[in-house]
């Protein structure tokens, strides 16, 4: 079932400046997608749009099936939002914020529910504090609470974990685990490469608002990543010439390194081997490295 | 109709008034009760009658107008310029709510303090003078229909003003001045004749007319004529926030 569909989007300031060009993109149910791309990329601005808070120029989006602008009451209901910036009324107590946030998406009052996603987000014990007494990382969960407070369908997250520790960004990896455990379709905007790489079912890059590319985490590794064999040698060794003929590689010191092309022969690495041991070859490691994202993602926007 | 969504910013509203009380509330009463000592007690008791009604008690009208006018402006803006400010306004333009109902909820709450500011300054002036209201009902009516009609102005304040200059610039420069002039603390029929045909171009007139109206029974200015006026304003009002909302004019990029 499809989730978020968005077609031929596209979006201008007043100032004429083009901040997204024909968008396409479909977002399945239940899946966790990321968007990569660098400042000013047009992430933002896309979700804003998607969410109503921009207009956009033309182009049709809607949210299970329920156009954004036609249907918006239905479309907004379905999602949580949780934005770039900390945004939240400093004086409120954390529980009275919630209830705000789950009053406007007329829902009623929910004592239980709310008292579980608090704790969930570890956020229980603050439920009577005031949000100005939070630090930056608690504030940021109450943001999550908010946006999770009216039970949304497609939780949009833009950069969450921006200027958030080591600890608590792993606790919200695992929030949104259970969050997509529990049916609810993710979308989220990152900087960071590996956070996309552990969450993201499907990953889209974007770049001066366009989409490069959009596929399966896996895939994209698969298509674009390629795997280099390092392996370090005691000493050059007379049979050497015999397999680097064979092989692409760099020497640097006593290591060479092998750049293996896995799409074409997935037996390469194997090969290799083979090779080095019949020419008695002799080496003391061997350390395998696959192209991350990070790289991909580096050469898609240097293209 | 997302009738939960307009309780919850009511309620939001309402809270915040609470929770900064003195501004809200308690200044305005303070300032009116020392004009009531200044211009009612000490000016007031070596000035006669006007139009028959004790000079005290004739200003009455006058400064609960004077109050909750900057009040409905000042809070109506302020609800809808701060979320803005703050940037809290993305929860309210994502969620399922209608402009209508945003409307709804931050100009009710807008409207309701003012009544209650304008409702404690009408209480306290009794510990002043003697007040006879000649039409109770209608003085109440006039007071919420004022009060919501200047929260609608004092909304579309909030969301034209980019910074917090903006949101005093219309209450300090053009309203209070405009209700000192038009008859708070005077008869328009005590003023040379020139003046008395500038200040029928001064809409505050017709408002402080009509409200003596409903205290003393006696109007300056024919009671139809400015409930007709406080309606169209009410409706200009209304449609520039339609307007407002239907273009995205500084709420939406």
């Amino acid at each position: 079932m499809t989730a978020i569909l968005v077609k031929n989007l596209n979006k201008y300031y007043d100032n004429g400046f083009k901040a997204l060009s024909n968008i396409n993109l479909e977002i399945k149910k239940g899946e966790i997608f990321a968007l990569l791309g660098p400042n000013g990329a047009g992430k933002s601005t896309l979700i804003n749009i998607i969410c109503g808070i921009n207009k956009k120029k033309d182009g049709e989006i809607s949210v299970f099936g329920h156009d954004i602008e036609k249907n918006y009451k239905m479309a907004r209901s379905k999602i949580g939002l949780v934005p770039q910036e900390i945004a939240t009324d400093s004086f409120e107590k954390v529980i009275d914020t919630l209830k705000f946030s789950r009053g406007l998406f007329n829902k009623k009052n929910s004592t239980e529910y709310l008292e579980k996603v608090l704790k969930s987000l570890e956020l229980f014990k603050k439920r009577n504090q005031q949000i100005r007494t939070l630090s930056g990382g608690m504030k940021r969960r109450v943001m999550i609470a908010k946006a999770m407070s009216h039970e949304p369908n497609i939780l949009f997250l833009d950069e969450p974990t921006a200027g958030v520790d080591v600890e608590l960004r792993q606790s919200l990896w695992k929030n949104l685990y259970d969050l997509k455990k529990n049916g609810v379709t993710i979308f989220l905007t990152t900087h960071y490469i590996e956070e996309a790489e552990r969450l993201a079912d499907r990953v889209g890059i974007i770049h001066q608002g366009e989409i490069l590319m959009v596929e399966k985490k896996d895939k994209i590794l698969e298509k674009l990543g390629d795997k280099r064999v390092i392996i370090t040698i005691n000493k050059t060794s007379k049979n050497l010439k015999n397999i680097l003929n064979k092989f692409n590689y760099q020497k640097k010191k006593n290591k060479l390194i092998f750049s293996l092309d896995l799409k074409n022969n997935r037996n390469s690495v194997s090969d290799l081997f083979k090779d080095l041991i019949k020419n008695s070859i002799s080496f003391y490691d061997v350390e395998i490295k696959k192209n991350n994202l990070e790289e991909i993602f580096l050469k898609l926007i240097d293209q | 109709m997302n009738i939960k969504g307009i309780v919850a910013i009511y309620k939001y509203e309402m809270s915040r008034t609470f929770r900064t009380f003195g501004q809200s509330i308690a200044s305005p009463v303070l300032s009116t009760a020392l004009y009531f000592i200044v211009f009612g007690s000490a000016i007031g008791s070596r000035i006669g009658e006007i139009d028959g009604v004790n000079y005290s008690s004739f200003i009455v009208p006058g400064l609960i107008m004077l109050t909750v006018l900057t009040q409905s402006l000042s809070n109506a803006s302020f609800g809808i310029f701060f979320p803005k400010f703050s940037g809290t306004i993305y929860e309210v333009l994502s969620a399922p709510i209608s402009p209508f109902e945003i409307t709804t909820g931050y100009v009710t709450a807008a409207t309701t303090k003012s009544v209650i500011v304008g409702t404690i300054i009408l209480i306290t002036s009794t510990f002043f003078v003697d007040l006879n209201i000649k039409y109770p009902f209608e003085m109440f009516c006039l007071l919420i229909l004022i009060c919501l009609t200047f929260s609608l102005f004092g909304f579309i304040i909030g969301i034209w003003a980019n910074d917090f200059q903006r949101i005093q610039l219309i209450p300090s420069f053009v309203i209070t001045p405009l209700t000192f002039l038009g008859g708070s603390f005077y008869s328009i029929s005590m003023l040379p004749e020139i003046w008395q045909k500038i200040s029928y171009f001064n809409p505050i007139v017709y408002l402080i007319s009509a409200f003596r109206w409903s205290f003393y029974g006696e109007e300056e200015i024919d009671l139809y004529i400015s409930i007709t006026t406080i309606f169209i304003f009410l409706f200009a009002c209304l449609l520039t926030i339609h307007f407002i909302f239907k273009t995205g004019y500084r709420i939406k990029s």
